[in-house]
């Protein structure tokens, strides 16, 4: 990765732990290689965009973060722990959750199902489902899941929306469901894969001005979007991945110069 | 047939309002069933006894296949998996209790011995037994994609029962003990459920009250004249529709609940779910064992009572009439499994017998033609007799037919099946409509937030298409 120019930036010299830390990160899919030694920290708490071309590896880098494919090189640390070749499930509930491209919410399922589904610290001992007593437990359990359910959706104002099944919501209303559901897993990190896809500028407007409160709040967000704009303009650092390496990575105003960054955009159109 | 025609459009009907209670609807179809087969036995000319033996039957074949079809509900109408090894592990579960119950000294030499332990233990045993089998079949299996499952269940249920048929574990020595399963000529079931119940008719379990009240329930049932062994039948078919009731609140427990919401969503999308931070392999696992123990009960609740199993009851056809039960009734509906079952023991399964039988009464039919083309033949003579012989020869295979004919019906028309339409809340708690229109005080949206109705029209706007 001795290509990669890393900007100095305000927060190094009293850089805190970084909660996640990939460190040559590789995947070949049948002698193509997918991801080529990625290295990257994220520090916590602020948002962090992941641009580049179609097919530069952005996507298989998270599945390769999260396990859904497993990488043939590299290390995943995860707030101080290494989390490399862990079940997907395991490092969820680490507290890094993930969303996709296509908003994969459960369709058949309620909002408000989707919502409780994801809560981690929840009861689900089938034992305890069918005994008349610890039944009661897990009833009292739900409720307050639900009270929390209900706040994220007001907070993401798809509250009228939640008796609908997840399959008859627009495409923006899923990603809006998806990221108040990742949120219900009371997560530290998440990775959104394209959160802005087949958004309307009016509920991207919104989804951006609750990506804002959250960072705000503390949760660190790693973010690949298509769209350079919206990323160079509400990230405060950008990572440009080309053929799988990473090429860039800095403020947006640092990686907006970089010559390469713009050759692998065929020029110019990172300018905006 | 028309009649029972009537009762799917009548239970259509009454889908069509979903507040209709699930209890009532079980119970109506159960009665429109009764008043069919009351009429064609009136008609047959059936006394008290065979009245209410036939209905016996039907209750009881109707419980142990809705039993069994509320196990593959949980496997695939929640979780999604496919399992087509239902008859291997039903077989597990009976021959594991035959194999506990047989006497260790049987009293006929041809008898398999056995550990002979009380019939409860080795009912117990007997679901354990189903229950590990699913195990085993759980942790390889469920690691693989779905139709692989298909095929290693598949699979177990043919080694299972092959291996139940081979005169090698016909009888063998374990630790100084011997059991076996009989080989193919089945096995001998002594630990019989039903001769829980028979003792408490003959001896009252040798308490005085019991058998005070035991007498008194056969005096009354006598001075309608009803005998003995029928009302033996009768109440150990009130008890299997007890226990179904039991399992039935079990499954729908299960899937009110925050593992059923897992397996919902496993069934879904299985990548998501793990995304999310879901075990889902573990989850799979526990729904399948599950199930698998639910099975082996089914299997011994029906089995037991017959005295005798034996290898070929356990032949593929089997997995594939709990499937049509699941099918007729819609995967994921516990209640429509019931109905499901319902329907296909009294339309499919015992219903052509029947309508035979009332035919055979009603009109003289003429001694069966050996092949299918003497009877379509005769058809050019203007005779329709010769054929009906024919296909009431036929009738077992027949039955076949019919049953793919119904299938290919459901599937292109009402693919969902009765009630699959129907979406359960898959929480504790009834979270599929507003607090206001259930009025029972669960948590709704927080006080103070606008009517979550009333709000639709204005943010239609501010969501994109």
């Amino acid at each position: 990765m001795s290509e990669t120019e890393t900007a100095p930036t305000e927060q190094e010299e009293t850089a805190p732990e970084p909660i996640l830390s990939v460190t040559d990160l590789r995947k070949e899919f049948s002698g193509i290689t997918a991801v080529d030694s990625v290295t990257f920290d994220i520090e916590p708490s602020g948002m962090t965009g992941l641009i580049g071309p179609n097919g530069a590896g952005k996507s298989t880098t998270f599945n390769c973060i999260t396990n859904l494919v497993s990488p043939d090189g590299g290390t995943v640390v995860f707030d101080g722990e290494d989390v490399t070749g862990m079940p997907t499930y395991r490092i969820a509930r680490k507290g890094l959750i993930r969303t996709f491209q296509i908003a994969r919410e459960l369709r058949e399922m309620t909002v408000l199902e989707n919502m409780m589904l994801t809560a981690n610290e929840q009861n689900e001992s089938p034992f305890h489902a069918v005994s008349p007593g610890l039944r009661d437990n897990v009833r009292r359990q739900e409720e307050r899941l639900l009270e929390t359910a209900w706040e994220l959706l007001e907070f993401f104002d798809i509250d009228h929306l939640a008796y609908s099944y997840a399959g008859t919501l627009s495409g923006g209303q899923r990603k809006l469901l998806e990221l108040a559901r990742a949120l219900m897993a009371d997560p530290e990190m998440l990775m959104l894969d394209e959160p802005f896809a087949g958004v309307n500028p009016t509920l991207e407007e919104r989804l951006l001005d609750r990506l804002h409160a959250l960072t705000q709040e503390g949760y660190t967000f790693l973010v690949v979007e298509h769209d350079i704009k919206l990323i160079m303009s509400n990230c405060e650092r950008v990572l440009v991945m080309h053929q799988g390496e990473l090429l860039a990575d800095g403020p947006p105003e640092f990686v907006r110069e970089d010559e390469r960054v713009i050759e692998a955009y065929l020029g110019g159109e990172v300018s905006g | 047939m028309s009649r029972a025609g009537n009762v799917v459009e009548s239970v259509r009907a009454r889908l069509a309002d979903s507040d209709y209670s699930d209890r009532s609807l079980i119970v109506g179809t159960m009665l429109a069933i009764y008043v069919l087969y009351l009429l064609v036995g009136f008609s047959l000319g059936f006394d008290v006894n065979g009245q209410v033996n036939a209905l016996q039957r039907i209750t009881f074949l109707t419980a142990v296949f809705a039993m069994a079809g509320l196990a593959l509900n949980l496997h695939w109408g929640y979780t999604g998996l496919f399992n087509v090894g239902i008859a291997g592990f039903m077989a597990v579960g009976v021959y594991a209790m035959g194999m506990a119950t047989a006497p260790q000294n049987p009293e006929t030499t041809t008898a398999v011995p056995g550990l002979g332990l009380p019939i409860p233990v080795g009912i117990l045993i007997g679901i354990l037994a189903a229950a590990l089998a699913g195990l085993i079949v759980a942790l390889p299996a469920l690691r693989l994609r779905a139709d692989y499952l298909a095929i290693v269940t598949l699979g177990l249920s043919e080694i299972v029962r092959l291996s139940f048929s081979s005169n090698t574990l016909g009888e063998f020595t374990i630790a100084g003990t011997t059991m076996g399963t009989g080989g193919n000529s089945g096995i001998n079931l002594v630990g019989d459920p039903s001769k829980i119940v028979r003792q408490f008719y003959e001896t009252g379990f040798g308490i005085g009250p019991l058998s005070d009240l035991s007498g008194a329930i056969l005096d009354s049932f006598a001075s309608v004249g009803i005998e003995q062994i029928v009302v033996i039948n009768l109440s150990y078919t009130v008890v299997v529709v007890g226990i179904l009731g039991f399992v039935y609140v079990l499954v729908q427990r299960l899937g009110n609940s925050p593992f059923g919401r897992s397996l919902k969503a496993i069934k879904e999308d299985e990548e998501t779910t793990q995304s999310l931070g879901k075990n889902t392999q573990l989850l799979k696992a526990k729904s399948f064992v599950i199930g698998c123990g639910l099975l082996g009960l089914a299997a011994i609740l029906w089995q037991g009572s017959r005295g005798l199993t034996t290898p070929d009851t356990y032949m593929i056809e089997l997995t594939v009439f709990i499937w049509v039960v699941v099918i007729i009734g819609g995967a994921g509906s516990n209640t429509g499994t019931v109905l499901g079952a319902a329907l296909f023991v009294s339309i499919l399964d015992e219903g052509p017998r029947f309508f035979r039988d009332i035919v055979n009464a009603t009109f003289d039919i003429p001694r069966a033609p050996t092949s299918i083309v003497e009877a379509v033949g005769s058809i050019g003579e203007g005779d329709l007799m010769p054929l009906l012989a024919y296909v009431f020869g036929e009738l077992a295979a027949l039955q076949f037919v019919l049953l793919g004919v119904v299938l290919i019906l459901i599937i292109k028309r009402r693919p969902e099946g009765l009630m699959g339409h129907r979406k359960e809340p898959a929480s504790t708690l009834d979270i599929s409509r507003p607090a206001t229109e259930r009025g029972d005080g669960a948590p709704g949206p927080p006080a103070g937030s606008s009517d979550p109705e009333a709000g639709t029209g204005e943010k239609e706007d501010a969501t994109d298409e």
